[in-house]
């Protein structure tokens, strides 16, 4: 049934997605609600919070500020902290309950920007969606209020990374083998967002000759500096061999081109017959499903359980929202390569292999993570 | 690594001596921030005290988040279902629909039909007026051998009336109905820990020749069911009042709530009244309290000068032990405490009188962000609580939650113990405060 799962986790939210995007920037993230958002946030969402810091709070929200429309509260509040703690931006974004009382957070952005002096932005969670929604509008965001600048390009090949966050990479040394990767094909790194890189990195991307999205809450960033900029972006994660080195060929295409590509969607799984299904976010199992059929030799069929522009999806993928079509898929599937916790909905004959995704099972499987980056696929079918 | 702009020590308006505090809410509120002390239980956990128990969540995807992992952390998820809230449904009408046909959905295809399926709502239900009896009943007539506990997530309601710790700790015995009482047993209601077997309390129940009964302890539902004939209800931890009280109106039952208490005259009237009402004499407590004396002095002569500092998980009462170990000559330099509930007003104003220079200090504070891991270095320091070990940045603490099971005067004997043996052992911190839900089980 739709929106109902008896067994199986549900992905971050929106929320999270917009912290964990933002955690490394040096700005103030606000999400305006009771508690909850902030703890569930740090603790399953954010590996980060006990050795990094950042400035992730929540606004306490209460039943009457939320009935009396107390906005003034939340302005004051946040403008107060941001005067001790003078951070680089402010971001305010909310919860269920702000979504139902229409609060205005780009409204409050302004008041709180022209309190301040800080630059602020309002983003349009609402807790009811993935984090891939919520990274995806940060990150635009930041790059919309900070890459406005066009500088000139670097002169060696360069490239941004964009769309890492731990949800996604989980902090296993995957994004820095994206770096590795990026500087043996050929490429210097201008700047990764959001890992890594410092807010006056991600300045400079306008420097960069092509983009690199990593994930899907990535595409909106990487339209906006190809539309601002003219710097071509193509979809896909350097996983295995084989398809790593397609995706470098295709990375040096589009910066001699200037035309973006979709790698990771470059394939077709509408052949009859039973496919390996990689349920998880479209950037990442797509090019898992790639490097597998051109590593392995083995069919395979992306499950899209997250939001995904349908032109990152190749043909015959499907979408599933919830239990009953994953259950239903994986049965017809010769395997399945998924997060621990889709296990329990995976008939008993099809073979199930691990592979923790942090934004669906938080820290449960951390210790279990794997770094596929440009390395041979630890399986064999 | 970020760092502090103003300046490391500018800690304004997020720590105060207590000579200038205020009672009870010491710090203006503002932004929040949270520690990593994930010991505290939550909602999830208090729930899954019921045996036999199936927990189904209706909320949003964000909120859905933390207690599905809450459960799949302590290796239950097969009794975790959930049903997410669209914005569409905010607005179309079909909020209690799609609750109740979830809901029935989760249980029939559950392998073995549960005893009791706990049903939360959110805050948007709330907000949005849903009818939650008229959901229970409809399902009440589908499932009639199931018991429906009504509970609710909503934390935006907080201060409105119950938290949402006291109402899940109220509803843990929604299922009791009004039946014949059992004189010969005694409820201890709502904790979430077994309180030591050793303690006044547990002693002078089974020294009256009552059978001591605590959810903590029940393995089947029908063991649970039982606590409903006990002719006592009792309780000592603020959040478990409300239960006792409801408990008291609706099975006719004599509640006492006996708060645990680091002060000694509070603790021997808490256990005359307790003597009374098993009609019992009051023993001579003057051998547990010399007892209990002796336990500070060895623990002072281990813990020497080593500042002491408490954080308000440990205890509700974290002023009221304080005061109790400034009064055996330990050096207590810190509180941590967002507010303190009003039975500690007598334990603040001995505390300010006799250490007024002792710290008060928010956990939530913005600024606390950039105080943990002891940033603030102040060489070594034995803590009481896990927000107080991760604040310090000590490797000494004592890990417990919520009075850590330590009662009466027999509790000062163990806690002093435990204090004596944390100055001489190390944590790894890190690792050990970042377990969810202190006492559980854990995949991590």
């Amino acid at each position: 049934m739709k929106q109902t799962a008896r067994i199986i986790s549900i992905h971050a939210a929106d929320t999270s997605g917009v912290c964990s995007m933002l955690y490394e920037l040096g700005g103030m993230v606000v999400v305006h609600d009771a508690s909850g958002c902030n703890s569930t946030y740090s603790t399953h969402d954010e590996p980060r919070w006990y050795r990094q810091d950042s400035m992730i709070y929540i606004s306490a929200l209460t039943e009457t500020d939320a009935i009396l429309g107390n906005d003034e509260k939340l302005i004051a509040d946040i403008a107060a902290a941001a005067k001790d703690l003078s951070p680089n931006f402010i971001a305010v974004c909310g919860a269920p309950v702000p979504l139902l009382a229409g609060t205005d957070f780009p409204a409050i952005a302004a008041e709180i920007e022209a309190r301040t002096g800080i630059p602020a932005f309002g983003l349009h969670t609402s807790g009811m969606h993935s984090y891939l929604a919520g990274a995806s509008e940060a990150l635009e965001a930041v790059v919309s209020h900070f890459c406005t600048e066009a500088l000139p390009r670097t002169d060696a090949p360069s490239a941004n990374i964009i769309g890492a966050t731990p949800l996604d990479f989980s902090v296993n040394g995957a994004v820095e083998s994206v770096i590795g990767w990026l500087k043996k094909s050929g490429f210097e790194l201008v700047s990764c967002m959001a890992m890594g890189s410092t807010l006056d990195d991600i300045r400079c991307a306008s420097a960069a000759h092509v983009n690199l999205v990593v994930s899907s809450c990535g595409i909106a960033a990487a339209e906006l500096l190809r539309k601002r900029f003219g710097t071509p972006w193509i979809a896909g994660v350097p996983v295995g061999e084989k398809f790593s080195a397609r995706l470098a060929s295709a990375l040096k295409t589009a910066a001699a081109s200037g035309g973006c590509a979709l790698p990771c969607a470059e394939r077709d799984a509408s052949a009859p017959g039973r496919k390996l299904a990689i349920p998880g976010e479209a950037v990442f199992s797509g090019s898992l499903a790639a490097a597998i059929e051109v590593d392995l030799g083995t069919p395979c069929r992306v499950l899209c359980p997250l939001e995904a522009e349908d032109r990152l999806l190749a043909p015959g993928d499907l979408r599933i929202f919830d239990e009953d079509a994953a259950s239903a898929a994986f049965a017809e599937a010769s395997g399945v390569i998924a997060d621990p916790m889709y296990a329990p909905v995976c008939p008993p004959d099809v073979p199930f292999f691990r592979l923790p995704h942090e934004a669906f099972s938080g820290r449960c499987y951390r210790k279990e993570s794997l770094n596929l980056i440009d390395h041979p696929l630890p399986w064999r079918f | 690594m970020l760092k502090r702009l103003n300046g490391e020590d500018d800690m304004t308006g997020a720590e105060v001596a207590i000579r200038d505090a205020d009672f009870p809410v010491p710090f203006v509120s503002g932004l929040e921030y949270n520690a990593p002390a994930r010991g505290p239980w939550n909602i999830v956990h208090t729930g899954m005290l019921i045996p036999e128990s199936h927990h189904v969540f209706a909320c949003a995807q964000g909120c859905l988040r933390g207690v599905v992992l809450t459960a799949a952390e302590m290796l239950a998820m097969d009794r975790m279902s959930w049903i997410s809230v669209d914005k569409s449904d905010l607005f179309d009408g079909s909020l209690e629909r799609n609750i109740v046909d979830g809901t029935a959905e989760i249980i029939r295809k559950l392998p073995k039909k549960p005893r009791a399926v706990l049903l939360f709502i959110s805050c948007v239900h709330l907000f949005a007026g849903c009818d939650f009896e008229v959901m229970l009943d409809e399902l009440r007539a589908m499932f009639p051998d199931i018991d429906f506990i009504d509970c609710y997530m909503n934390p935006t309601m907080r201060k409105s009336g119950l938290t949402p710790d006291q109402l899940m700790r109220r509803q843990l015995y929604a299922p009791f109905a009004p039946c014949p009482a059992d004189p010969k047993t005694v409820n201890l209601i709502g904790n979430d820990r077994p309180t030591d077997a050793s303690s006044e309390l547990v002693q002078l129940i089974g020294n009256a020749g009552r059978e001591l009964r605590d959810i903590t302890q029940c393995r089947t539902y029908d063991e649970y069911m039982r606590m409903a004939k006990s002719q006592l209800e009792i309780t000592y931890l603020p959040t478990a009042k409300a239960s006792g009280d409801a408990l008291e109106k609706r099975l006719g039952r004599k509640h006492l709530y006996l708060p645990l208490s680091y002060d000694f005259d509070e603790i021997e009237r808490n256990l005359g009244i307790l003597a009374d009402a098993l009609g019992v004499p009051a023993p001579d407590w003057t051998g547990a309290k010399r007892k209990a004396v002796r336990a500070l002095e060895q623990a002072k002569a281990v813990i020497g000068d080593t500042p002491v500092e408490i954080d308000y998980t440990a205890t509700p009462r974290p002023v009221g032990l304080a005061a109790l170990l400034a009064e055996h000559g330990f050096r207590v330099t810190r509180v941590y405490t967002d507010a303190m509930i009003e039975e500690e007003r007598p334990a603040f104003e001995r505390l300010r009188a006799l250490a007024p220079e002792l710290l008060l200090t928010a956990t939530v504070h913005a600024k606390m962000r950039f105080a943990g891991k002891g940033v603030h270095e102040r060489g070594d320091v034995l803590a009481v609580g896990q927000k107080a070990a991760y604040f310090s940045g000590t490797k000494h603490f004592v890990n417990i939650v919520s009075g850590g099971g330590m009662y009466g005067f027999d509790g000062v004997v163990r806690l002093a113990e435990r204090m004596a043996d944390a100055a001489m052992h190390e944590q790894d911190t890190e690792t050990v405060i970042q377990y969810k839900g202190l006492g559980c089980r854990s995949c991590l």
